[in-house]
């Protein structure tokens, strides 16, 4: 409980981390904020292009661009946050040797630099709704939805940078599992596709049911898959856990070996 | 009085080799193999105690230097105390808020401003947002960086940098201060304005913790030191009984070489490191024994990883009660180095007629470019010890305190001085009184 109280007294640190490194991402460059726009919107239509128009993969009656648009935005807020996160410690070493707070605080403001591009990406992806006529109050799920899918992330970020700190395995490992895990996602290619022997297999993925509910959210009709989005919640829940308990452990070697 | 800090026994463990670093996975899984079959005993890997079994507490409002030889394990203490780091054994208990400067500038990011930077750091250091608000102008007043506030502290000099950090830490709200060897950098007015933010901080009823290798401040603004000595407590008491006693276990001079080359607390870019010092004759192939009033060498010996342009090297000397006794470098001599080449150099500094008094002096030794760009710092690295002698009179009766000797040439005369010619100035205004004891330097009828 001592842990959660001192972790709100460093909330404002939480933020100031976030905001540094939000502002010099784009400093010296000349789009500046541009890149969080372009980043998926070149990747949509490239996915738009590719598996639309040339490999032919059904979006189940969803305009392609939302189809991958939807599946994008938290994918690329997932795997951002993944790698920010997991690598906070060991970038923050410096910081670390010579100044005590809450240790959690640093994957918690990675967390929330990916979260900008995500807030962008979501009033693109709104606009696009707007234009193929598909703009309903399912919006307002993303607000719930955002929270599982920054849970998750963090989760996640949180159980590698303890790792990390003394395996730097993890560094090496983070790209190629995004990669792959993107693959094991339906980000590309509806869940409806896996055979069924598999599904559950894809299923127990909680960023599976993180985004089919973001994608049933932006076209009226679809419907929602709550047991999946639930496996998702519990899954979350087991990974946060496990995360935050093996980062207190690590916690008192951090400074010894970082 | 209540105590503001308990260390009860503590140690701190570090282990040595490749398990401090590089761990990888492969080695974790062929331990939990292993593990099955054999225990891999603690004692095998190499280990090292930065602390062993100190204890010691500080009661509120007390100020405390800690002193001790590199490596003795102050940063250690210094972190174990912060919660930076946990020790391996025994336990700390503080009462009240913990700040804690152990490095200036913490989390300062070059590619944002002045402003920017003081509100991270200061956020860094566990300032709210709303007291770094109200001392703003305060912070920017005492870095004296008002003008680049909105320059981007890339842009800044060290000099500058170095301020704008101190500025910050001097307004942490807390209970107790914890203050790592800062004050080793920067120049002789920064010090002193950072001295005496120190000494207000302590009138203000704080805890102050500090490690320095300036005994003047130690000696000046603690109540309390204490001495570590290979990451044992050594010696604890009143500062000028420790300080002395530390003092007197540097090696003496007699021997005439000092290895610095094994020294590891020192700072700076490492482009040039200092190996060795000597003490030779004029002769410069004899050791020598100095004594007040002798003209010998001091022989630097050097090692530049790279060619560096305009090096300049310094010498600070300070007495056991820490007065700075002197002051040299290359650069206030005129004498212009235009590059130092890699490798072993040797520098000697030939000091005429020296008008120390018989003592020992601690000395300081740094390599540098202007602009306080140090390449080697050693602070408080070796002694010399300066012998009595008959060079300056006979050297009769002689009182401790004094610092220096000059030739003095003493005459008596009977009857009454001849009247000084004084310019019309001084009778003109005759209210201004010149201060007693003083001649006035005008009335010398120069």
């Amino acid at each position: 409980m001592d842990t959660v109280r001192e972790f709100w007294d460093y909330r404002e640190l939480v933020f100031f981390l976030a905001w540094r490194d939000i502002m010099i991402r784009y400093r010296q460059t000349v789009l500046g904020a541009m890149w969080a726009i372009l980043q998926p919107l070149v990747t949509m239509v490239v996915f738009t292009f590719l598996f639309g128009a040339v490999v032919k993969i059904p979006t189940d009656n969803i305009p392609a661009p939302i189809f991958y648009f939807s599946a994008l935005l938290p994918w690329l807020y997932f795997s951002a946050t993944m790698s920010s996160a997991s690598n906070s410690l060991v970038a923050n070493g410096d910081l670390i040797k010579k100044v005590y707070f809450p240790r959690l605080v640093l994957p918690a403001s990675s967390a929330l630099v990916a979260l900008v591009d995500f807030a962008i990406g979501a009033v693109i992806l709104a606009l696009m709704m707007a234009y193929y006529h598909v703009l309903s109050f399912r919006l307002l799920l993303w607000f719930p939805l955002a929270l599982l899918l920054w849970s998750f992330s963090f989760a996640v970020g949180v159980l590698f940078a303890a790792i990390n700190v003394k395996y730097r395995d993890v560094k090496h490992a983070i790209p190629f599992m995004i990669q792959i895990w993107m693959f094991l996602t339906p980000v590309i290619y509806p869940t409806r596709l896996i055979p069924p022997q598999f599904a559950w297999l894809i299923k127990l993925n909680p960023m599976t049911g993180i985004i089919e509910a973001f994608r049933a959210s932006a076209v009226p009709g679809t419907p929602f898959d709550w047991g999946t989005l639930g496996v998702a919640a519990a899954i979350t829940a087991v990974v946060l856990t496990v995360g935050a308990v093996y980062f207190r452990h690590a916690e008192d070697y951090f400074t010894d070996i970082v | 009085m209540t105590q503001a800090i308990t260390v009860d026994g503590v140690g701190k463990q570090f282990r040595l080799g490749h398990a401090q670093t590089g761990n990888m996975l492969r080695e974790a899984i062929v331990d939990l193999f292993r593990s099955t079959y054999q225990r891999r005993e603690p004692s095998e890997e190499k280990v090292f105690w930065a602390l062993r079994d100190l204890s010691f507490s500080l009661e509120a409002g007390e100020v405390l230097g800690i002193v001790g030889r590199n490596g003795a394990g102050k940063s250690t203490l210094l972190k174990v105390l912060s919660r930076i780091t946990r020790p391996t054994t025994g336990s700390v208990h503080i009462r009240g808020k913990v700040a804690s400067l152990l490095e200036v500038g913490t989390g300062f990011h070059e590619e944002l401003t002045g402003r920017e930077n003081i509100y991270l750091s200061g956020t860094i250091l566990g300032m709210s947002k709303r007291r770094i608000d109200a001392k703003l102008d305060e912070i920017v007043a005492f870095a004296e960086i008002d003008r680049f506030l909105d320059t981007p502290i890339k842009r800044y000099s060290s000099g500058m940098r170095m301020r704008l950090g101190f500025a910050v830490a001097a307004n942490l709200e807390s209970d107790i201060l914890i203050v790592d060897e800062v004050l080793a950098v920067g120049d002789g007015d920064f010090q002193r304005k950072c001295l005496e933010r120190m000494g207000d901080m302590h009138n203000s009823g704080r805890t102050v913790l500090f490690v320095s290798h300036n005994i003047a401040a130690v000696l000046s603004l603690c109540s309390r030191a204490i001495w570590l000595e290979s990451g044992r407590l050594k010696q604890s008491g009143v500062p000028a009984e420790v300080v002395k006693a530390y003092l007197s276990t540097f090696s003496s001079s007699e021997g005439a070489v000092s290895d610095l080359s094994t020294i590891t607390e020192r700072t700076g870019t490492g482009d040039i490191r200092f190996t060795k010092i000597e003490y030779l004759n004029l002769d410069r192939a004899t050791p020598a024994v100095v004594s007040c009033g002798d003209s010998f060498v001091l022989r630097l010996h050097i090692e530049a990883a790279r060619d560096v342009q305009q090096p300049i090297f310094g010498i600070e000397m300070q007495t056991s009660q820490g007065i700075m006794a002197a002051h040299v470098h290359t650069y206030n001599s005129g004498y212009e180095i235009p590059v130092v080449r890699p490798g072993p150099s040797y520098i000697d500094v030939q000091i005429d007629d020296l008008n120390l008094m018989p003592g020992r002096y601690v000395l300081s030794l740094y390599a540098a470019n202007l602009g306080f760009h140090f390449h080697d710092v050693l602070p408080q690295c070796t002694v010399l010890d300066v012998q009595s002698s008959n060079r300056y009179g006979l050297m009769r009766g002689l009182l401790k305190d004094p610092l220096v000797i000059f030739d003095c040439h003493w005459q008596v005369n009977e009857g009454a001085a001849p009247r000084l010619a004084l310019p019309s100035v001084d009778r003109s205004s005759p209210t201004e009184a010149t201060p007693a004891g003083r001649p006035h330097r005008a009335g010398l009828g120069l």
